[in-house]
């Protein structure tokens, strides 16, 4: 089987379904000659030509607007915002018209595109290269967000997405495109190739959008996570001897409720990590479903580790955003509650 | 999509002019359809202004009521694939666009007869099967949806052409210039209607715009500009036509600004202290488009007054049974709140 980092999974979509569908399109800032800021595109413009892939000006919110008017008349465009940090002029574009056309029309104008777009820390990009603004997203009903950790699930939600009948946005966590992580920034990363799930099948294939995996099973406690934070639980686990059962959600809306309840039931306790910062972050939204479901069957608190609530940070960054130590402290605290 | 190459004529300055182009040349039955176009537009806003004050419309409701040449004469010049797109001041041109009236009114009723199904209220009306992609209620965000419109049609070697509404207060949004950058670098057959009626809400285009001549606003992207009598339903068509000709040949974007006016409020609730009364009589009076169609049917004696009377009455039937579907269609269903929110 193909190995390959998450990067070339991405481009794999793409590249199958630009193969398959005449009308798929992909286009943003120094997507089409260029390649990509992160490469993800790179040689799809000399496979499919300039009409298919190309560049565009540096102006997110037409990027998302003329999407939406292509795929209003037939086409299935997939664009790039460079970062996850620069999709706020486009935010209106994806909440106002992306999101809700379909409501507001009775389901006669939708929008079915796909945004790609980086997102997360761990590379010191500072302030505006950094952030996880997943939660803007997702609390907006109409558009889908999905968050793959891994090359696998990235190629396999990314198809799906592209074949989804309404906006998808994929965050693609930069800090895993060239190799997993093993959780500690001041290590150097193993490329996917040494990694069990750099496995990517070829040609087509889906990850359904709204299923998370168990990325670790476990007794003691759920984690639950998703991106980059997926190998930060995974290295707090391996050096607390926790027996944590990791669930990476990969999709966020939709959530699969299903399976956090069943292992929240089955563990009794639940910690929700993420990068974002933690004042209504995702990890709100989490907890309170965990709350309303499974608050008989909890031996102690759900615990939030997050991003503390500041603007991101450029040399703090690990100590900002949660690091195994620190989420290693918080699952010992938990343990030792009644 | 394959960047325009800039020659040395397409270097040349950009036209810089108000319109000179010849009136179109109606037939006699041209003549009287437009008439006959514009009066239902004015008959069902007078209609659903007057529900509107009786309660049967709730929230807002913009009137187009003065502008009604505009989409007639744009609206004409299209054929089937051609895409419309506007903003929220947008019953007409669904009028124009071949949507029942009876879907428009109860729409504004908020009826599951609409054709949003009542989820969508005044500024949120669609009908792609007529080409018409909405009513948007987010001033000047449609400008970049109908530049995409533009582009899918181009792409799908179509020699269709996409028509982007907005108006003077959307003439300042940034992405409309976005738009106008893509359209340009990408050699899209996308037409910007900017219908100027000279007020956005109760700010004129001179208190709010540098540049107050707004066919100009395509200058620097090299997007040539006309200025229209948008008052003018033949002046529109004549306009449109060069437009829709320069689009469907190849040769990129256009820019159409439409020198209009509303007579009405920019919504129900408008103090209507910006302008004088008499500003507002002296339109009516020695400008309105479906009173210079009239008296040129009359002038040329295609049609008597008797005659006309005669259309007015069938218009008004329209209307009639527009505003009783609207009101004994039902609301929709409670369990319509949870559906097309996601396929």
């Amino acid at each position: 089987m193909p190995q390959m980092s998450m990067i070339e999974a991405i481009r794999d979509a793409m590249d199958v379904k630009m193969a398959e569908d005449d009308n798929v399109v992909v286009f943003g800032e120094d997507v089409g000659y260029f390649g990509g800021v992160f490469r993800c595109t790179h040689g799809l413009q000399d496979k499919y030509g300039k009409n298919r892939v190309f560049d565009s000006p540096i102006n997110e919110s037409g990027i998302v607007g003329a999407a939406i008017g292509m795929a209003a008349y037939g086409l299935r465009p997939c664009v790039e915002i460079q970062f996850a940090d620069y999709i706020y002029p486009a935010y209106d574009q994806i909440v106002s018209e992306a999101a809700r056309l379909r409501y507001r029309s009775g389901e006669q104008f939708t929008a079915p595109i796909t945004i790609r777009t980086p997102v997360g820390g761990g590379i010191f990009g500072g302030q505006t290269h950094s952030q996880s603004p997943e939660s803007l997203f997702t609390h907006v009903a109409g558009v889908k967000s999905v968050i793959p950790s891994n090359p696998y699930d990235a190629k396999g939600l990314l198809i799906a997405a592209m074949e989804d009948p309404d906006p998808v946005i994929v965050f693609e966590p930069k800090r895993l495109y060239n190799g997993p992580f093993d959780g500690h920034h001041d290590r150097p990363a193993s490329n996917w190739s040494k990694h069990p799930l750099g496995d990517v099948p070829e040609g087509h294939y889906t990850v359904e959008i709204g299923k998370a995996s168990t990325f670790r099973e476990g007794k003691a406690v759920t984690i639950l996570t998703y991106g980059t934070m997926v190998y930060v639980a995974e290295a707090a686990v391996k050096e607390t001897g926790i027996d944590a059962e990791i669930i990476d959600l990969r999709s966020l809306l939709p959530l699969d409720v299903d399976a956090i309840v069943e292992s929240v039931k089955k563990t009794g306790r639940c910690m929700v990590l993420h990068e974002a910062t933690q004042t209504s972050g995702f990890g709100a939204e989490l907890a309170a479903q965990v709350q309303e479901r499974c608050f008989y069957h909890l031996e102690s608190p759900v615990v939030r580790v997050a991003g503390y609530d500041t603007p991101y940070p450029h040399a703090q960054e690990w100590d900002y955003f949660p690091g195994p130590a620190r989420v290693g402290r918080e699952l010992k605290a938990m343990m030792e509650a009644v | 999509m394959t960047t325009k190459k800039t020659s040395t004529k397409a270097a040349a300055s950009p036209k810089r002019r108000s319109s000179k182009t010849a009136l179109y040349k109606p037939t006699n039955d041209e003549l009287v359809d437009f008439y006959k176009d514009m009066l239902l537009i004015r008959r069902f806003e007078e209609k659903a202004g007057q529900m509107y004050g009786m309660g049967l419309i709730g929230g807002f409701c913009h009137l187009y009521i003065g502008q009604e040449a505009v989409v007639v004469g744009v609206q004409t010049a299209l054929k089937k694939g051609d895409s419309v797109i506007t903003g929220y001041r947008e019953h007409g041109h669904m009028l124009v666009a071949g949507t029942d009236a009876k879907a428009v009114m109860a729409e504004l009723t908020g009826r599951s007869g609409g054709c949003s199904k009542g989820k969508g209220g005044s500024m949120h009306m669609f009908d792609p099967e007529n080409g018409f992609y909405g009513g948007h209620g987010i001033v000047g965000a449609q400008v970049s949806l109908g530049t995409g419109l533009a582009f899918a049609a181009k792409y799908k070697k179509t020699d269709n052409v996409g028509v982007a509404y907005f108006g003077d207060g959307a003439a300042n949004q940034g992405q409309v210039y976005e738009s106008f950058n893509m359209a340009q670098i990408w050699n899209l057959p996308v037409i910007y209607i900017i219908e100027n009626n000279q007020y956005a809400m109760g700010t004129s285009v001179s208190r709010s715009s540098s540049e107050i001549e707004l066919y100009r606003r395509g200058e620097s992207f090299r997007i040539p500009g006309e200025q229209v009598d948008g008052m003018n339903v033949l002046a529109v068509r004549a306009a449109m036509d060069k437009a829709v000709k320069h689009c469907r040949e190849g040769k990129g974007p256009y820019i159409l600004e439409m020198k209009t006016y509303r007579y009405r409020g920019h919504s129900m609730s408008d103090p209507a202290k910006y302008r004088s009364k008499e500003e507002v009589q002296k339109m009516r009076s020695d400008h309105d488009a479906i009173d210079q169609i009239k008296n040129m049917i009359l002038d040329a004696g295609i049609m008597d007054e008797a005659a006309l009377k005669g259309i007015d009455k069938e218009v008004k039937a329209v209307v009639a049974e527009a505003a009783a579907f609207a009101q004994e269609c039902p609301e929709p269903d409670l369990s319509e709140l949870y559906t097309d929110v996601l396929a």
